[in-house]
């Protein structure tokens, strides 16, 4: 049997964890908000600034989830209806004009969803499976026995999954964290409790 | 008998070097590349770099698939149609919906070679607006779901450049784990203008043919390109009486935790992907016969790929690198890549490098040149991507 | 030229996103790569969109960049005899 240790959500300038509110910002627009999180965090990463808003959702709810987290085998699955949309638009802005036409590397490295996996695990110093999955919704049916398996076969200790969406200013971190023990069962009710936001005090 | 290992019971592929199977083994064993200047898309590049584009055009793909005069596909749904109606075919699928059946599809582009083409006169255009929601990477692929009937388990990876690779390695996973019956895994990216000056402005592009594992090789060629591999559980393969190609024996992915886009120097997250393909593989590394490697030419790819196989084997095994021939064709690599792999084993042939003339500084690797032709077990394939996702997969003749 | 450098160390922190830096937390002598500002591969791509875009200056060899983008003060003496802008 597996378990969720922790989970967290985050939307309009909240942020839930393990169910508790665990910061809240009067200003919920994704670029204040954020930077306000990350500094209440009392992290030193100044690299969190050249990330794309996608990067810098994923960062934060895994940076807040994985807290008291010490082992560095922890494999990643997250998931997204938009992919990296919301970066692809702004890399467009900057190729569609002839006369001003600046194509710009640090916006098009972050036009693949997967960027956020790296963005993670170069912080963490994790080297383990990942992988980004593109869905109309969250596939608790495959991701479930998926998780299960990088587990009980040995190829990670811990798994980091969820929910990510970042588009037109619209974002929503659900991310919940398996392992050997934990507070809730690692199962298909509990996940889409997590995923649907249904279980904030 | 024991089995081991997923079978691969069917495979599809369409790339600069071939509309076929067929097609494609002729090109590699006669050393016919598939770059050249851009023909069909109008960039500011075009004369400057060479990629590995497709011949056939979109209404001849429309066509091909007898789709409707109406349809929303767009190029990279067309590719991926094309050739995973090639693998289903090869496969001999009877009826797709009498076991539980998957695909999973990998891509970058998407719907993006419509998008950057109608975006702006969608307003004006009320005919192109059906393009809209076949911008989204879940509409591409579940575009080539519906085309095949498939109603089961459908996803799509999106994990840059090891995404092909990826959805291969989840199929398996899913198979093995009794979760599918049959999974249709592979992958399809078109050529556009949104990746082309992407690449461009990370300047790793070659301004000519690239060369893999060369001292002077200077960025990569972008290409386009799809392919599928039916994957099968041995009950349906022994309930049915399917011929199998090959096996998937072993498959592992690692993070290199070191850069958003570059390679760390000495390759750990390739190293680590190899490894956990081995070992899932339960192989020495002295049983692989022949690698395909990733082998992109630009410098810091192929010095740290180079740098991986150094530490895991004692004596590398023979390589090659394909992208010499087809570009490289982002989602779909691994997956191209998977089917030359299999053709490596079916054949007996390792396939040759182009372009190349001198070795690299700072490494011994010598990629193979010419057809050579031996038994072949057991062949390495690597996609590494952007993001640090590493991915190697095994092929096995099947026991 | 002293007004040139307040003017790229300007752009630069813009460009770049470093957002906790100000003007004067950028020496001119100090190294931009490596130690200093720590920048790395991506920034230093950013730094020739930026030469073209507001100086008209088109860089295409990563490896000239090097040298170019060592300081403030190498970049500002480049953007001097180069600028078309």
């Amino acid at each position: 049997m597996l378990y969720i240790s922790h989970y967290i959500q985050i939307q309009k300038g909240k942020v839930y964890k393990d169910g508790a509110l665990y910061f809240e910002d009067s200003n919920s627009e994704f670029k204040t908000f954020a930077k306000n999180l990350y500094q209440s965090l009392e992290v030193q990463y100044p690299k969190f600034y050249k990330m794309d808003n996608l990067c810098k959702l994923a960062f934060l709810a895994s940076e807040i989830i994985l807290a008291d987290n010490t082992t560095l085998d922890v494999a990643l699955i997250f998931s997204n209806k938009e992919g990296s949309f919301d970066t692809d638009i702004q890399h467009q802005q900057h190729i569609q004009h002839p006369d001003e036409f600046y194509p710009s590397p640090a916006i098009f490295v972050y036009t693949l969803p997967n960027i956020c996996l790296g963005e993670i695990s170069i912080r963490h110093n994790f080297q383990s499976e990942s992988a980004f999955l593109i869905a109309e919704h969250y596939q608790t049916e495959y991701i479930r026995p998926y998780t299960d398996f990088l587990i009980r076969s040995g190829k990670a200790q811990k798994a980091l999954c969820g929910w990510l969406k970042m588009i037109h200013g619209n974002y929503e971190a659900n991310l919940y964290l398996v392992e050997s023990a934990g507070g809730l069962v690692h199962n298909k009710n509990n996940i889409e409790n997590i995923i649907n936001n249904n279980l904030n005090i | 008998m024991m089995y081991s290992g997923v079978a691969i019971t069917g495979m599809g592929i369409i790339s600069s070097i071939g509309n076929t199977v067929e097609e494609n083994y002729y090109s590699l064993i006669h050393k016919k590349s598939g770059l050249s200047y851009t023909k069909h898309i109008h960039t500011i590049h075009k004369e400057k770099i060479k990629v590995g584009e497709i011949a056939l055009t979109n209404e001849v793909l429309e066509e091909l698939l007898g789709l409707p005069n109406d349809n929303s596909f767009t190029r990279t749904s067309l590719l991926g149609a094309y050739a995973a109606k090639m693998a289903v075919e090869d496969a001999h699928i009877p009826d797709m919906s009498s076991s539980r059946t998957g695909l999973i599809s990998a891509t970058s582009v998407a719907g993006m070679d419509m998008t950057e083409r109608y975006f702006h006169i969608y307003e004006q255009n009320p005919s192109l607006q059906k393009y809209i929601h076949s911008h989204h990477a879940g509409n591409c692929t579940q575009k080539i779901a519906d085309y095949l009937g498939i109603k089961g388990m459908v996803s799509t990876i999106s994990t840059a450049c090891s995404s092909g690779a990826n959805a291969i390695m989840l199929g398996a996973t899913l198979i093995e784990q009794g979760v599918l019956d049959r999974v249709i895994v592979g992958g399809t990216d078109a050529l556009c203008k949104f990746t082309i000056n992407g690449f461009q402005s990370l300047l790793i592009l070659s301004d000519t043919e690239n060369k893999p594992f060369d001292k002077n090789r200077n960025g990569l060629n972008l290409g386009e390109a799809a392919a599928y591999l039916v994957l099968e559980s041995w009950e349906q393969v022994q309930t049915h009486s399917k011929k199998v190609l090959a096996c998937i024996s072993g498959y592992g992915n690692a993070n290199d935790a070191y850069h958003q886009t570059a390679s760390s120097e000495n390759g750990e997250g390739a190293y680590l992907a190899i490894l956990k393909a081995l070992q899932k593989a339960n192989l020495q590394p002295d049983e692989i016969d022949y690698i395909n490697v990733h082998g992109t030419a630009t410098i810091n790819n192929d010095l740290s790929e180079s740098n991986a196989l150094l530490r895991v084997f004692s004596n590398v095994p023979i390589l090659s690198a394909t992208k010499s021939y087809t570009g490289h064709t982002l989602a779909a690599a691994g997956a191209i890549e998977a089917v030359y792999s299999i053709l490596s084993l079916q054949k007996a042939t390792i396939f040759p490098t182009l372009h190349f003339t001198t070795k690299m500084d700072n490494s011994p690797l010598i990629p193979n040149t010419e057809v050579v032709h031996k038994n072949i077990n057991h062949v390495l394939s690597n996609s590494f991507g952007f993001g640090g996702n590493c991915s190697s997969l095994i092929f096995s003749k099947c026991v | 030229m002293t007004t040139l450098k307040e003017q790229l160390k300007q752009q630069i922190i813009e460009a770049l996103n470093l957002e906790d830096i100000h003007i004067e937390d950028i020496q001119d002598e100090d190294p931009l790569f490596g130690e200093g500002l720590g920048l790395d591969s991506i920034d230093a791509l950013e730094l020739i969109v930026l030469l073209d875009k507001q100086y008209g200056i088109k860089l295409t060899d990563p490896v000239k960049g090097k040298q170019i983008f060592s300081s403030i003060n190498s970049l500002a003496d480049f953007v001097a005899q180069n600028r078309c802008k």
